[in-house]
């Protein structure tokens, strides 16, 4: 059987740089000094610690509770000591700090429990929720989404196609490659027991061309099951974008504002097939993942299986440590990642860590736009990123929505391909957040507004009841008089 | 001569008539203008802006007799609001966008007067008779009305901190383009 | 000829060949001040359409009726004055009740367009050349259909001005001006166009 693809629009084609990391199996990194767990990794509420200060943790203990409908737990990467309850450098752009519990490591590394193996296909698709969720699993595709709230949609929406991105777009980084080559047969394993938990007809791996081994394992690992299919994609950034895959398997467009299970699909990324076989089969949590530490600024560039929590700084040491001083270090790929601070952790996130060397940067000077329209070509969302710029530059955030800017999804490929090294993104950026802000502020204000006509309709109730209560009085008190006057004339009367 | 006196005359009369005929036809009775004014603003009625709350204001505003960045409080993008609203080209330079503060008791100086629980146009300060107040941060305004009543300056307006979740992109600066 | 084509060529030759604004340069005080804005733009053209065509017709009947016959020509422009005033009076009183926004954008300028030089150009234009009630009429209209065309073209290229990068020096009023020449220029294309 072979699917048909359909054309996205736009998207860019940049350098690779894939080889040095892709020939290399994932080795694993030693065991850091200190860990620092964050305890908000994902998208939603943070989690809320359950141990103390100064309490012995065995690894896969859960060390932070889920808080509210999105949120995930955190669980302990390694058997230790927690030493603080306290903020650290979150891996963020801002570089400011998150709570994260710190743990030292006692070595022993010791499991809370023996693996127990069960049978998935036993369970009830709300069992497996469950155990995702109790798992901590997120999209591990960097957006970091609690995974059991994507597949508990599926009980609310009938799903017909799980969708499994492969696709690994961003230059640089080759974690899901290696995973697919090495650990074929468990991600198989793991993508049919999504199929068994969102009861999804079938499923489709989507994989970019320019990784033949992996289709090639992954081809061979989905014989066992006929609804799992490997399909070849076109290598284009940014075809790991969750709309712009289901555009190309489904040829549907995702409208704004929709989710894909409006559409009957859902999209998970490999690694996160991979962690549910570990979390349903053998019931372990997500407490380590693979990174792609590359860059040209590093002397070993290689993939590793990293407990979270670990340190940027031990992973790039345990790398080989840098040949150069990079330019910058980016969480993610170069065309999405974020610029993070050097002592931040590995979170569950983290796809890539990744060091560039200043010729790789090569960033020019910013000149003025010509409207070549080169980035309305590249845009794979079809809007008009030098019109939204404008805009934004004059600070006419409104004339920005309407040229699209919510539905812009940062991908980086109109800054990529501008001439004049325009920072579009971190302009559309800062729209974007400033847009928020003034929503934030808006609704405190909705708040503060009614707060403030309640106080005043309290006060003007005191001073009613206030003046009744006086007039209530003072009509006593004369009623008193009368009576006495009236009693008095009465005794002299008689 | 007396033509023209005459014609003139007969002409503003005529004229005048019209005139006083349309006014009673198209009155308006209520500025309807300050009423979406008055819409947009914050309504915490904290007199920062130097009338004695949002209607005055933007009664003042509508009037055209106030200017559109007068209120502290609803800063830069209100000022933009107002701006659009009244057609006017405000020059939003000036406005720096306070920066956002919120009132926090000093727990050491606290006497438990309830003074600034009085003063707190939204009532914000909770807390009673010699007992610790304490600030609900969202719902203070910022705008300071405790620290001006307290009699032991425990209240102080601090920023608020950002944290990762209110941390926002900064605008790029561009070298002159 | 037939009078449908007559009035259509005149129609034209107003709004485009003689444009008040670009051509006469007239009515410059709204080209430049109310031009922010499309939106402003459009309702001071349409207000000044409205104000325009109703004096022009005003004015012509008070010059046949009044004027000639009595013969005070001397008193022209003091009755156009004082006509052109209550109508924008009547325009303004309608406006308010209708559309206060508009109303509250359009602020000074909205009385403003009893200076306009446009309103009463047109009007003593109108007698200048003799011209009969129907033409006087389409004189007035044409002029107001030119300039609310001018009003919108030049809003919309002051709309895309603000985003640009323009030197510091040439920021604002100064480029404004420049476009302003450079629209006036294009206009004068039209002057080809055959009216006849």
């Amino acid at each position: 059987m072979i699917l048909r693809l359909f054309r996205i629009r736009g998207g860019v084609h940049p350098p690779e740089h894939k080889h040095p990391t892709a020939s290399r199996p994932i080795e694993a990194c030693p065991l850091p000094a200190r860990l620092y767990v964050p305890l908000q990794q994902h998208i939603g509420a943070p989690a809320e610690p359950v141990v103390q200060v100064g309490e012995k943790v065995l690894k896969g203990q859960l060390i932070g509770h889920a808080q509210g409908p999105v949120s995930a737990p955190v669980h302990a990467p390694t058997s230790g000591t927690v030493t603080t309850i306290a903020p650290h450098a979150a891996p963020h752009p801002s570089g400011l700090p998150v709570v994260c519990v710190t743990i030292e490591p006692d070595g022993e590394d010791r499991w809370e429990s023996a693996p127990a193996e069960t049978d998935p296909f036993l369970l009830t698709p709300r069992e497996i929720g469950e155990r995702v969720a109790a798992a901590g699993i997120v999209g591990m595709g960097g957006a970091a989404f609690p995974s059991a709230v994507k597949l508990g949609a599926a009980t609310r929406t009938p799903i017909h196609t799980l969708i499994i991105n492969g696709g690994e777009c961003e230059p640089y980084l080759t974690c899901d490659d290696r995973l697919m080559r090495e650990r074929a047969v468990e991600v198989i394993d793991g993508v049919r027991i999504m199929l068994h938990g969102t009861q999804a007809t079938r499923a489709l791996i989507a994989i970019e061309e320019n990784k033949p081994s992996a289709i090639r394992e992954l081809k061979r690992a989905a014989r066992i099951d006929e609804r799992v299919m490997v399909v070849r994609i076109p290598a284009l950034y940014p075809m790991g974008s969750e709309k712009h895959m289901i555009q190309t398997l489904t040829g549907r467009e995702l409208p704004p504002g929709r989710l894909p299970a409006d559409l009957g699909l859902i999209v998970h990324n490999v690694a996160t097939a991979f962690a549910v076989h570990r979390a349903v089969r053998f019931g372990r949590p997500l407490i380590s993942r693979i990174v792609t530490v590359g860059g040209g600024a590093l002397r070993e560039p290689r993939n590793r299986e990293v407990l979270i929590g670990t340190p940027i700084e031990d992973l790039v040491e345990c790398c080989g440590g840098f040949a150069e001083e990079p330019a910058r270090l980016l969480m993610g790929g170069p065309m999405m990642g974020q610029v993070i601070p050097w002592n931040a952790p590995v979170v569950k996130g983290t796809s890539g860590v990744i060091a560039l060397t200043r010729e790789e940067i090569h960033i020019g000077e910013t000149r003025a736009c010509i409207r070549c329209g080169r980035c309305v070509s590249a845009c794979p969302v079809g809007l008009m990123p030098l019109e939204m710029a404008s805009r934004i530059r004059a600070d006419q955030f409104d004339g920005a929505v309407d040229h699209g800017l919510n539905d812009c999804i940062s991908c980086g490929s109109c800054a990529f391909v501008c001439p004049a090294s325009i920072p579009l993104v971190q302009f559309f950026n800062f729209a974007k957040g400033e847009l928020v802000a003034r929503k934030t502020a808006q609704d405190k204000s909705q708040v503060l507004k009614l707060m403030a006509e309640q106080r005043q309709a309290r006060l003007e109730r005191e001073a009613r009841e206030k003046a009744e209560a006086a007039a209530r009085k003072k009509a006593e008190r004369e009623a008193a008089k009368r009576a006495e006057q009236e009693a008095a004339a009465r005794e002299t009367g008689t | 001569m007396y033509a023209a006196i005459v014609v003139l005359t007969a002409m503003g009369l005529s004229l005048g008539f019209v005139l006083g005929l349309a006014a009673r036809l198209f009155r308006v009775e209520a500025d309807p203008v300050a009423e979406k004014i008055e819409a947009l603003m914050p309504g915490s009625q904290c007199g920062q802006c130097g009338y004695p709350g949002c209607k005055p204001a933007a009664e003042a505003l509508a009037r055209g007799e106030a200017s559109v960045t007068l209120c502290p409080p609803g800063g830069r993008a209100l000022a933009e609001e107002l701006a659009q609203l009244l057609g006017v080209q405000a020059d939003l330079s000036g406005v720096k966008d306070a920066v956002p503060m919120l009132a926090r008791v000093d727990e050491d100086l606290c006497i438990g007067c309830l003074k600034c629980l009085r003063a707190c146009p939204t009532d914000a300060v909770i807390g009673a008779a010699k007992q610790i107040h304490c600030v609900l941060p969202e719902a203070c305004s910022g705008c300071g009305k405790c620290v001006d009543v307290c009699p032991t300056e425990c209240m102080q307006m601090l920023p608020i901190e950002p944290t990762v979740r209110t941390w926002r992109w900064p605008k790029p600066v561009l070298a002159a383009a | 000829m037939t009078t449908v084509t007559e009035y259509l060529l005149l129609l034209l030759g107003t709004a485009l060949v003689n444009n008040v604004v670009l051509a006469k340069f007239l009515g410059l005080c709204p080209f430049m001040g109310v031009s922010n804005k499309l939106d402003t733009a459009l309702g001071m053209g349409l207000a000044t359409t409205f104000v325009l065509t109703l004096a022009a017709v005003a004015s012509w009947l008070v010059e046949r009726l009044l004027l000639q016959p009595l013969d005070i020509g001397f008193l022209r422009i003091l009755a156009f004055i004082l006509i052109i005033a209550a109508v924008v009076q009547f325009t303004e009183m309608v406006m308010r009740k209708t559309s206060p926004v508009l109303y509250q954008m359009l602020g000074i300028y909205l009385p403003l367009i009893t200076t306009n030089c446009a309103v009463l150009g047109v009007a003593l234009l109108n007698v200048q050349e003799q011209n009969g009630f129907i033409h006087s009429l389409f004189y007035g209209l044409g002029s107001a259909l030119g300039f609310t065309l001018v009003m919108v073209i030049f809003a919309g290229l002051r709309e895309r001005l603000a985003l640009s990068a323009v030197p510091a020096m040439f920021a604002g009023a100064p480029i404004a001006f420049i476009v302003a020449g450079l629209l006036s220029l294009a206009f004068m294309g039209f002057a080809g166009l055959p009216t006849h």
